[in-house]
């Protein structure tokens, strides 16, 4: 399901199957993308920040066009718990390892993976942010 | 043949696409059939206007033929130049009939009496435009013709483009001579600016395609917005929003083309508003501020700026009247208060 921001339109939410992971979308090449996102946030419970959140950075390959800073957009992930991806959706083989990366996470979101669950998996990346 | 006028018809030429010669001496028409069959386009276009000035010698060109070539080059290419849109007023609301003959005569008459060194070119094309090519001397010298001004008067309206030289100080005799020669009795400069010719004359003579005023029931939901629904996996849970900023922007800029424009600029006279612990500005001055658009299609990309998800919709009207209003230069001032009304100066 892709949406603009949140909360979700509540006509379609007898549509709407459960939710298992929640990417927020931040275009670096612009602050209303960031301010979007930090909107959005206030409506997401705080349940899903026990893993089933994720922020994911585009646009990164274009360095010249940077509109935020990532210092911000680290700071932003650690006061929500929830691991930041960085990638460049213009580039094919970044684009495809990303998407392998979430639909790997949003299997162990969903708790198709046996043995490894959204709050393990979530602190596991978080030891390797912090050096 | 004068020396500066074979020098000035090959520095025309060679500014010409190699392509484009043949196709524009013969608009031209000042050298015959039988001469352009002598001429070979395919060699180095250096060679090709050597070739030209040499067969104009033989016509005995003067200034006056050359200054012909160069309106015809600058029609074909009018969007390297920028122009500005001028509005003549009439006192009386009497129609009268245009004479071009008289228009010529008069227009001539008032810039030669001024000054003495002057080049005065006409060519009337059949959209009912008189394109005129001034080049400018002084008491003392014989006219630039390298920085001539062009100005294109559509006789049976009160518009005028004018695209400058860079001798700005002739400005005013320039426009004295038209309100002379058109009869009208005033003229004053529109805050227009573009390089686009054509889409200047599309807002002024309102040819674009403008707001519907149609309130249309709402649209089917299966109505196209965008046909990125190729995969029925991918819901998109804002799809009445999206249709909303459609309908809005169709709305707000019709559904055809916008006319091109470059920059829109707003001059800022207004006090700075901060919170009053910051302790910035406290003289209560205007605080001095420029802000400038620019693109290569301004209105283009003001349209697509919501459906990008880049600005709220609908936009600000400040970014939005810009065809309405005529104008691309703003000035913005204080809002007086007791009016909520625009606070945009005239």
């Amino acid at each position: 399901h892709l949406a603009t921001s949140l909360p979700l339109p509540s006509e379609r939410d007898h549509l709407r199957p459960r939710i298992d992971l929640v990417v927020f979308m931040i275009d670096i090449k612009s602050k209303y993308s960031l301010k979007n996102v930090k909107t959005s946030l206030a409506h997401v419970d705080a349940s899903f920040f026990l893993g089933k959140v994720c922020f994911l950075v585009t646009g990164v390959g274009r360095v010249n066009a940077c509109s935020i800073e990532t210092n911000a957009i680290c700071k932003l992930g650690k006061a929500y718990c929830s691991p930041v991806l960085f990638c460049e959706l213009e580039l094919e083989g970044i684009r495809v390892a990303t998407a392998q990366r979430l639909l790997r996470m949003l299997q162990i979101c969903a708790g198709h993976i046996p043995g490894v669950s959204a709050l393990s998996f979530v602190s596991l990346m978080r030891n390797s942010d912090d050096d | 043949m004068d020396e500066t006028v074979a020098e000035y018809i090959r520095r025309t030429v060679l500014k010409i696409p190699r392509d484009e010669i043949k196709m524009m001496l013969q608009k031209w028409g000042f050298l015959s059939e039988a001469q352009l069959q002598t001429l070979n386009f395919h060699q180095m276009k250096d060679n090709i206007s050597q070739e030209v000035v040499q067969l104009c010698e033989e016509n005995s060109a003067d200034i006056k033929q050359a200054a012909v070539l160069d309106i015809i080059y600058n029609h074909i290419y009018q969007n390297k130049r920028m122009w500005n849109v001028y509005q003549m007023k009439k006192s009386g609301d009497e129609l009268e009939y245009f004479d071009i003959t008289d228009f010529k005569k008069k227009f001539k008459g008032r810039l030669q009496s001024a000054l003495k060194n002057v080049t005065i070119t006409f060519k009337v094309y059949e959209d009912n435009a008189i394109w005129i090519r001034v080049a400018w001397g002084t008491p003392y010298k014989k006219p630039n013709q390298y920085k001539p001004s062009y100005v294109v008067y559509h006789f049976r309206t009160p518009y005028v483009f004018i695209s400058a030289s860079v001798l700005k100080s002739n400005m005013p005799l320039l426009c004295q001579a038209l309100v002379v020669a058109s009869n009208y009795h005033d003229i004053c400069e529109m805050e227009l600016r573009s390089h686009s010719l054509k889409s200047l004359k599309d807002i002024v003579f309102k040819r674009y395609s403008q707001n519907l005023q149609t309130y249309c029931t709402k649209p089917l939901p299966g109505w196209n917005v965008e046909p990125e629904n190729a995969d029925i996996r991918i819901i998109h849970e804002n799809r009445s929003e999206k249709e909303r900023i459609h309908r809005l922007n169709e709305e707000v800029f019709g559904s055809g083309p916008q006319p091109i424009i470059e920059f829109a600029q707003y001059r800022l006279e207004t006090m700075f508003k901060s919170d009053p612990k910051m302790d910035v500005l406290d003289k209560k001055e205007p605080f001095r501020c420029l802000v400038r658009f620019s693109s290569p299609h301004l209105l283009e990309s003001l349209k697509s700026l919501a459906p990008a998800g880049m600005a709220d919709a609908p936009l600000s009207p400040l970014l939005t009247c810009i065809p309405h209003k005529a104008r691309n230069y703003f000035k913005i001032r204080e809002r007086k208060g007791l009016f909520p009304e625009s606070f945009v100066s005239p």
